[in-house]
């Protein structure tokens, strides 16, 4: 029996812990059910309803006209003119009318409202309606009626379509990948080599280097990045090419996961079974064929968490691609289009909501597929700042 | 597009081959230049001990010149630039620092980090404490565990648009799409626009923070609670301790080291909070913080360097005495190895 198992037998009742973890979820996951459920509806049902009604009818506000005057028939002592408030091919229910566009809903659907002057007005929830008139109706056209219709839920991938191919997101979408890869898989050999000679190599300095490493993993990127900038500048004047680049990137972003990288590694190298290391030394192996040999591939959960990490950061990295990749439009990852698009497309969530679960979907599939390594990964690193 | 991910591919292999090839070379070079002659017992040990010497070095020597050409000497240069102007040309002593205890802004951003500081790190590791122990309890723990957790992979923009989402407010008599106005209306209230509520905005922005890293602290502090010894809470039960006695006197002193990780962790995390202020405000509304007037000295009217170099420095400051308590726990861990 371990620690949680005998917590159970005591305090709060089971049903109290099921109803707060439930809640707990709920609360953890809205927010994101939310602009995963707007990115499908249509841009008119956004603005006109919560999402959290999106599977129900959406109630919209809209304005028709009556048939022409012209068109009344003589039923008796009264003039009807009657027809469907829906153009064709449009549908929906409709839940109340007005005459006032102040007053959209001022009378429910199916019942006579009395309008004076001796006019009654019933819409039907199809859209039939029947205006009748204790006499004859004046004027050259139709009376303006203001409509509440649900229309029926409705869901598009048009929004996915537009971010993709118009608003530059297919192209970050690239631009990220081509950022991430090799800015993961680069500094993990690097790092292994590194982890290998302070754990298993003996040296002076060995001891400062290893404080060094560790001191490092928290040194805030803001120190890093106006001289590295200069530096850039400088190096791109000097040899005619651009500053900003992707192989700039690829280099800093390797090496500011480097610290962690070599931490990580260190952690998990030094770790493994002394016999094993001895005895292929005893066996005349040189360092570098027991780390490729043996070490390496003995090492790999460790390589995986780090590499999870990396590419999580790398993907998720704003300030680094803002820096050293610049705001071209077309240079942009997907957290920097994303963030444009907050500035230039406002108001417009089937856009950002869109874009913004475009850009999230590659790394909650890394997580759920990889969630195991993740958490041996924090549990080994957990003095990293993130 | 396709070229560039060819591209991309091709740099990775590139610089796999790349470093492969400089490690072999590098070790076949070492051979080379240090002999072991057969025969020649004293020659042989001779040349062993000096590539031993070396070799190290040449492992370490790709991730050391990183180290030192990104992180060790930019520490040391953005130190000197806070020294001089603008252009970083001219030595303008502590102008610099007298120009940061002066302005307006910076000060408000001093008093939002401390703000953030107070309430993030604090919130985060309780709610992961308490998701935590609730979790440890039912079966399906896991599941909840994985959605706490799932946030962490969410990037900070992309967290900040779900919430901006949130928090949308529409004016006039219109249908507040947002949900938290949404739920304020249900309930009676007024919708407000919270992003530009002077003060309360900043918590607005911190809750977004504290959504990404709960299920950091949570799984953290869930492995620790697994490594409590069971003696110690059966001997309390045996004691007549209640849950929550067990919970506060037992459980917690002994997960002090572990909650102090984890509140170090995120207050460094914290400290470098940037992407969240960018998008929600752009420090706009009072909620600019350090990162943020950072990044917008080191570009604003054609970039100032040496304030923006201060600016990085109190970041640094601030990080300092964590850095240092974390070499020595490490220190302590290696000398036990």
């Amino acid at each position: 029996m371990n620690a949680a198992a005998s917590l159970r037998r005591i305090g709060l009742p089971r049903l109290v812990v099921h109803f707060a973890v439930l809640l707990i979820c709920i609360v953890w996951l809205i927010p994101t059910l939310g602009i995963l459920m707007t990115s499908f509806r249509e841009p008119a049902q956004i603005t006109s309803s919560g999402w959290w009604t999106a599977f129900t009818s959406a109630a919209q506000t809209s304005a028709a006209r009556l048939a022409d005057p012209s068109t009344a028939r003589q039923e008796g002592a009264n003039y009807v003119i009657s027809g469907s408030v829906f153009e064709e091919g449009q549908g929906g229910t409709v839940r109340a009318f007005g005459t006032r566009v102040q007053e959209p809903a001022a009378y429910p659907a199916g019942q006579p409202a009395d309008l004076g002057d001796g006019e009654t007005l019933t819409i039907n929830e199809d859209g039939s309606y029947t205006y009748a008139k204790a006499g004859p109706f004046d004027g050259e056209r139709g009376r303006r009626v203001y409509l509440q219709v649900a229309t029926p839920p409705s869901f598009t991938t048009e929004n996915y379509n537009t971010v993709l191919t118009s608003q530059g997101i297919g192209q970050a979408f690239v631009n990220s990948l081509t950022v991430a890869i090799p800015s993961t898989i680069i500094p993990i050999l690097i790092a292994a080599f590194a982890a290998y000679a302070l754990s298993w190599m003996e040296f002076p300095g060995r001891a400062l280097l290893i404080a060094m490493v560790v001191g490092l993993i928290v040194v805030p990127l803001q120190m890093s990045l106006i001289p590295l900038l200069r530096m850039y500048n400088e190096i791109g004047g000097l040899l005619g090419v651009p500053s900003r680049s992707y192989a700039g990137i690829w280099l800093a972003h390797s090496a500011f996961g480097m610290p962690l990288a070599i931490y990580l590694l260190r952690n998990y190298i030094a770790g493994l079974p002394k016999e094993i290391i001895e005895s292929a030394r005893v066996d005349g192996a040189s360092d570098f064929e027991i780390f490729l040999k043996i070490v390496l591939p003995l090492s790999f959960p460790a390589l995986a968490s780090f590499a999870i990490f990396q590419f999580l950061w790398t993907w998720n990295d704003l300030l680094v691609a803002m820096v050293f990749l610049g705001t071209g439009r077309d240079q942009l990852v997907l957290t920097g289009a994303l963030n444009a698009l907050l500035g230039s497309q406002g108001g417009k969530w089937e856009i950002l909501t869109a874009s913004a679960f475009i850009t999230i979907v590659v790394p909650l599939l890394v997580f759920f597929l990889l969630q195991r390594y993740l958490v041996r990964g924090l549990l080994a690193g957990s003095v990293k700042g993130g | 597009m396709a070229s560039q991910i060819v591209s991309a591919f091709g740099a990775v292999i590139v610089g796999v081959f790349a470093c492969a090839l400089y490690y072999w070379l590098s070790d076949k070079l070492l051979q080379v230049i240090f002999p072991v002659p057969e025969g020649n017992v004293r020659a042989a040990s001779v040349n062993l001990n000096r590539r031993a010497v070396v070799r190290p070095w040449l492992f370490m020597g790709p991730a050391l010149i990183l180290l030192v050409v990104y992180l060790v000497y930019p520490v040391l240069a953005t130190f000197v630039l806070s020294f001089y102007d603008r252009s970083g040309v001219n030595f303008v002593g502590l102008a610099n620092y007298r120009w940061a205890v002066s302005d307006a802004q910076f000060r408000q951003s001093i008093f939002n980090n401390i703000l953030w500081l107070a309430v993030v790190p604090a919130a985060c590791t309780f709610f992961g404490l308490v998701i935590a122990v609730l979790t440890d309890r039912i079966w399906w723990g896991n599941i909840a565990k994985s959605l706490v957790f799932m946030p962490m992979a969410i990037s900070f923009v992309g967290a900040s648009v779900i919430w901006k989402f949130v928090y949308e407010y529409r004016g006039g008599n219109e249908t507040q799409i947002g949900l938290l106005n949404a739920i304020v209306q249900f309930f009676g209230g007024d919708p407000q626009v919270w992003i530009s509520l002077p003060f309360w905005n900043n918590f607005f922005l911190m809750v977004i923070l504290i959504w990404i890293q709960t299920g950091f602290a949570m799984v953290i502090l869930s492995a620790a609670l697994r490594g409590i010894p069971e003696e110690t809470i059966e001997a309390a039960v045996i004691d007549g301790a209640n849950g929550w006695q067990i919970f506060w006197k037992i459980m917690v002193p002994q997960i002090w080291g572990t909650i102090a990780v984890v509140w170090t962790t995120i207050t460094i995390l914290v400290l470098k909070v940037f992407d969240i202020v960018l998008t929600m405000t752009n420090g706009q509304w009072n909620t600019m913080v350090l990162a943020n007037l950072m990044f917008d000295w080191m570009f604003r009217g054609g970039g100032d360097s040496g304030r923006s170099a201060v600016i990085a420095l109190v970041i640094m400051a601030a990080v300092t005495p964590i850095m240092i308590w974390n070499i020595r726990q490490a220190n302590r861990e290696t000398g036990d190895h």
